[in-house]
């Protein structure tokens, strides 16, 4: 750094903002600037996101049309379409990596990473990250990841196919399907990355949240989306790890003839050497990370939602203490549910009573967050951008998809829709659809922050309107493929009769799914080009209370310019009106949280 | 059911040019540059919540129109009659809540659109609310955990009461095979590591346990109907689920291990061949297989209702044709058919 530099940062108090000469590298690569790094994670992870529901497209013709030849399949699958006609370990390799990426690199890394790492220190009131270096090295561990996740389609033997629960035995033994050699390899390889990777994440965003809060900010006035973040980051620490050990001793298995997993096999006419492992150990461990997993997917997209309904509804949140309440106690039963994937693995049945119980008490917190967002929206003043109707099709979504868990969480009922359609349906209504649209909230509500411009909104209304009807044109009707007993993961159902007259239904999805895909273009267009060409933003467009809107539109590294705003009162102090009715800051219905209480002004902090 | 889905598609397209067109319109009229909603936005979207309310019920009312009749039969074992009334309770349940909130979120979101210069209420708490519902599912649910649990206890109590039917399912890559306890109703042991194949051992019988020597071993699984059975399910290689949705009956074959589950048939093959719901569907079927045929495709042979188990755990390239036979009849078929099967040491001695 030159001299001047040196004596350009000394003349500035510690409060200040630091300007350094950035090179292009530093700018835009190896940044550790949490805006640079939330840029990185969501252009990654939405390149993974066109791959994977690229990916379900492929599966879903094949479903609808099985065995026909199709060009398409010829391009991309290539040998493993031979005549165009998809190979059957291809299906099932498409539907495994369509699960990894969609769940892992997309809402996990794709949401929670964009959104932790705008947010936190934006609307704690904090420079920056505790640990800037750390952000960097978990963003570029993350692309990594995503770099050998991609690889790994281009093995000779394909890529791992043993769906994205990868039990084992089917995920050990490479005689067991040509997906669990080289490829399981890299997929496990990645994965070990990955949580890494999420671990260094989730230990800055939990250190920066209790430490790094500017003045006046208390637990109590933080938005709900820093809530959520900050949970989502707790139950991230407490589960990723457990998943890395799993994978630890699967690759153990795998390669140097442990059997933690495996046990009395006989493959491909020879008794192989594992005694005493058992796979429902593996299950354990999976699913140990493999529930918590869906609210570290969902959470941070009901946080978004939290924010952008209040700040669009012109109200505050209804019940913040509730909400936050809620957030804990999904958190903390999150991680004791697992056992509900398993109730017919061979588990003890008594486990199997616990988890049901377990399981059924958090729908209670989930029922409170969604009465308390149609609260928020009852006599309100709803201002229908792009972001807020994503955020009412997630409530949506989240009720449909919420409901069908009452099933699937009662032991006895899961008996008989167990790995069917049905679950399928269920899951990807309540946490895929759902976190989806937490995703796009986001996109549309902080793109102005993220890139100084807005977005389209008549392409965002186009984007959300079809996306909403097909959502529910594809998984609506699933439920019933699956009540009719239609196991998933099957390449084609034309080997059972009974389920003939379920091929119209398929088409209906496909059809469904392809315009859904369709629709994803146009959101897509409508980023790349918003990033250019976008209309440039206001300082605050939504009219919002939260701490990211005071800092100047344009980015450097430290947010503010001269000292960090304090905050004076919690976030949702909108519409708020003084005892002759009039808004407390006159002609305006929104008081950010750095403006101090007035005169008369009662604080209702909730 | 192809023009319902040209119509729809055209009817998706329509709406998306209508879209594009006044996108077009309003780029070109510049009336306002803002990419903010104002109060147009606000009156379009709003008036589509409440369109996209109606779409909601209404795909839920043609889901149930059109494809209830794909629905499972009627349960043909003892629980599952007890399983299917949960679930029924449990259906209604959820649509009185999903009708109920769905119509909240989207009325409120239609009927509150922004205007400029309404104000919006602030309220931020309501203990008696928010108490409210939380009881409400708290009860409920209390409720069907209860019941849940009493029925999942029953189902999942397998015991030597009423002398049952010991069988075990043992699961490959990518079949299934039965094997019955015999003359003494009491499986030999057996484990992967005396798998002969040279023998015709495949399920790795011990050769010299005297129980081993009685048993069947079978590729098409028959239940006397009115027997209790006592499933013991073992794998030779990767994880398979034995899944007969007809009893209403699941369990993974573990390799390593030997998982069980326990029902009662109620209805014979034969018996439910004459159910209306199942007539209905082999007539269903059967037009398309014909169609099919007609047509000089493969797979179109008529069909006749069978039970079937099938796998229900991804275990590898044909995972989706595992499957086998299920034949519930009366006793005394059922005891001619076991007269008629070879028994293992029957079986050895005809290899050697």
């Amino acid at each position: 750094m030159s001299v001047t530099a040196h004596a350009h940062a000394d003349d500035h108090a510690e409060d200040h903002a630091h300007h350094h000469k950035e090179t292009f590298v530093t700018k835009y690569i190896f940044s550790q600037d949490h805006k640079m790094i939330s840029k990185q994670y969501l252009i990654t992870g939405l390149i993974m996101g066109f791959i994977g529901i690229a990916m379900s497209l492929l599966f879903r013709m094949q479903l609808a049309w099985p065995g026909e030849s199709f060009a398409i399949f010829e391009t991309f699958l290539g040998d493993w379409a031979p005549g165009g006609v998809m190979d059957a370990d291809m299906y099932l390799a498409l539907v495994t990596i369509h699960g990894t990426i969609m769940v892992f690199f997309v809402l996990t890394a794709g949401l929670s990473g964009t959104f932790s790492n705008l947010l936190i220190p934006l609307q704690i009131g904090a420079r920056d990250m505790a640990s800037g270096f750390l952000n960097m090295l978990s963003y570029w561990m993350f692309f990594v990841s995503s770099v050998i996740m991609v690889i790994s389609l281009f093995v000779e033997a394909g890529p791992a196919a043993a769906g994205w629960t990868i039990y084992p035995p089917l995920s050990a033994l490479p005689m067991a399907q040509p997906g669990s050699g080289m490829g399981m390899t890299l997929w496990l390889v990645s994965m070990a990355i990955f949580i890494a990777s999420s671990l260094l994440g989730s230990l800055n965003y939990i250190v920066t949240v209790i430490n790094l809060r500017t003045k006046g900010m208390s637990m109590t006035r933080l938005p709900l989306t820093i809530w959520a973040f900050f949970v989502t980051a707790v139950i991230g620490v407490i589960s990723f790890p457990v998943l890395l050990s799993a994978a630890l001793l699967l690759i153990m298995d795998r390669s140097f003839g442990t059997s933690f997993f495996l046990s009395d096999i006989f493959i491909q006419g020879e008794v192989l050497h594992y005694q005493g492992g058992s796979p429902v150990l593996f299950e354990h461990l999976f699913w140990f990370l493999g529930h918590p997993e869906v609210y570290i997917v969902l959470l941070p997209a009901l946080g978004i939602t939290s924010e952008v309904m209040s700040t669009n509804a012109r109200k505050p949140i209804f019940g913040y203490r509730a909400m936050v309440a809620s957030i804990l106690a999904i958190a903390f039963l999150s991680t004791i549910v697992w056992g509900h994937h398993m109730f017919i693995s061979g588990m003890n049945p008594f486990l199997g009573s616990v988890f049901t119980f377990t399981t059924l008490l958090i729908a209670i917190p989930s029922a409170v967050k969604a009465f308390n967002y149609i609260t928020t929206l009852w006599k309100g003043n709803l201002q229908l951008n792009p972001a807020m109707l994503f955020s009412i099709g997630l409530v949506s979504t989240f009720i449909t998809g919420g409901l069908t868990g009452i099933i699937l969480g009662d032991s006895t009922l899961d008996i008989n829709v167990h790995d069917t359609y049905f679950v399928v349906a269920h899951f990807h209504l309540v946490m895929g659809i759902s976190a989806l649209y937490g995703l796009f909230a986001g996109v549309y509500h902080w793109f102005p922050k993220m890139f100084k411009r807005m977005m389209n909104k008549n392409l965002g209304y186009v984007h959300f309107w079809i996306t909403a009807i097909c959502a529910y044109g594809v998984f609506f009707p699933m439920h019933f493929v699956g009540m009719a007993g239609v196991p998933r993961r099957y390449y084609e159902n034309t080997a059972f009769p009974m389920f003939d007259e379920l091929a119209d239904v398929n088409v209906l999805i496909t059809v469904f799914a392809i315009v859904a895909g369709l629709a994803q273009l146009v959101f897509l267009y409508n980023f790349i080009s918003s990033i250019f060409y976008g209309k440039p933003t206001e300082q605050n467009p939504w009219k919002s209370n939260t701490l990211e809107w005071t800092a100047p539109i344009e980015h450097f590294h430290g947010n503010w310019e001269g000292a960090i705003p304090h905050v004076h009162r919690w976030a949702y102090d909108y519409s708020k009106v003084d005892k002759d009715g009039e808004y407390i800051i006159p002609g305006q219905d929104f008081v950010p949280q750095n403006i101090p209480l007035q005169e008369d002004e009662e604080e209702l902090n909730h | 059911m192809t023009t319902f889905l040209i119509i729809f598609v055209l009817v998706l397209v329509a709406i998306a040019i209508w879209q594009m067109t006044k996108i077009f319109e309003l780029s070109k009229l510049k009336t306002e540059d803002s990419q903010v909603a104002n109060d147009k936005d606000n009156r379009y979207n709003g008036y589509l919540l409440f369109a996209f309310l109606i779409f909601i019920y209404g795909i839920t009312i043609f889901s149930f129109y059109k494809y209830t009749k794909v629905l499972l039969p009627e349960a043909a074992s003892e629980h599952g009659g007890e399983y299917d009334y949960l679930m029924l309770v449990s259906f209604i349940i959820i649509f009185f809540v999903q009708t109920i909130t769905q119509a909240l979120l989207h009325y409120f979101g239609y009927k509150y659109k922004g205007e400029k210069g309404k104000k919006a209420l602030f309220f931020a708490d309501n203990d008696r609310l928010e108490f409210i519902w939380t009881i409400i599912p708290v009860i409920v649910l209390a409720g069907l955990i209860l019941w849940g649990l009493y029925t999942w206890t029953n189902i999942m109590d397998i015991n030597d009461e009423d002398d049952p039917l010991i069988v075990e399912l043992y699961a490959q890559q990518f079949n299934w095979t039965a094997r019955y306890g015999g003359a003494d109703n009491v499986l030999g042991g057996a484990n992967v590591r005396m798998i002969d194949i040279d023998k015709a051992n495949v399920l790795g019988l011990d050769e010299a346990d005297p129980y081993a020597s009685d048993d069947i071993i079978v590729k098409e699984l028959h239940l006397p109907v009115g027997r209790k059975v006592n499933f013991k399910m073992r794998s030779q290689d990767v994880l398979h689920s034995a899944y007969m949705p007809h009893f209403r009956a699941q369990m993974n074959c573990v390799p390593g291990m030997i998982t069980e589950f326990s029902f009662t048939p109620t209805i014979t093959t034969a018996e439910m061949r004459l159910n209306p719901d199942v007539v209905d569907k082999v007539k269903r079927t059967n037009k398309i297989r014909a169609e099919r045929a007609a047509n000089g495709e493969e797979n179109s042979d008529p069909w006749e209702f069978d039970y079937i188990l099938l796998c229900n755990k991804i275990c590898g390239k044909s995972h989706y044709n595992m499957q086998m036979k299920i034949i519930v009849e009366s006793q005394e078929d059922y005891d001619a058919w076991v007269k008629s099967q070879q028994t293992f040491s029957q079986t050895m001695a005809s290899i050697q």
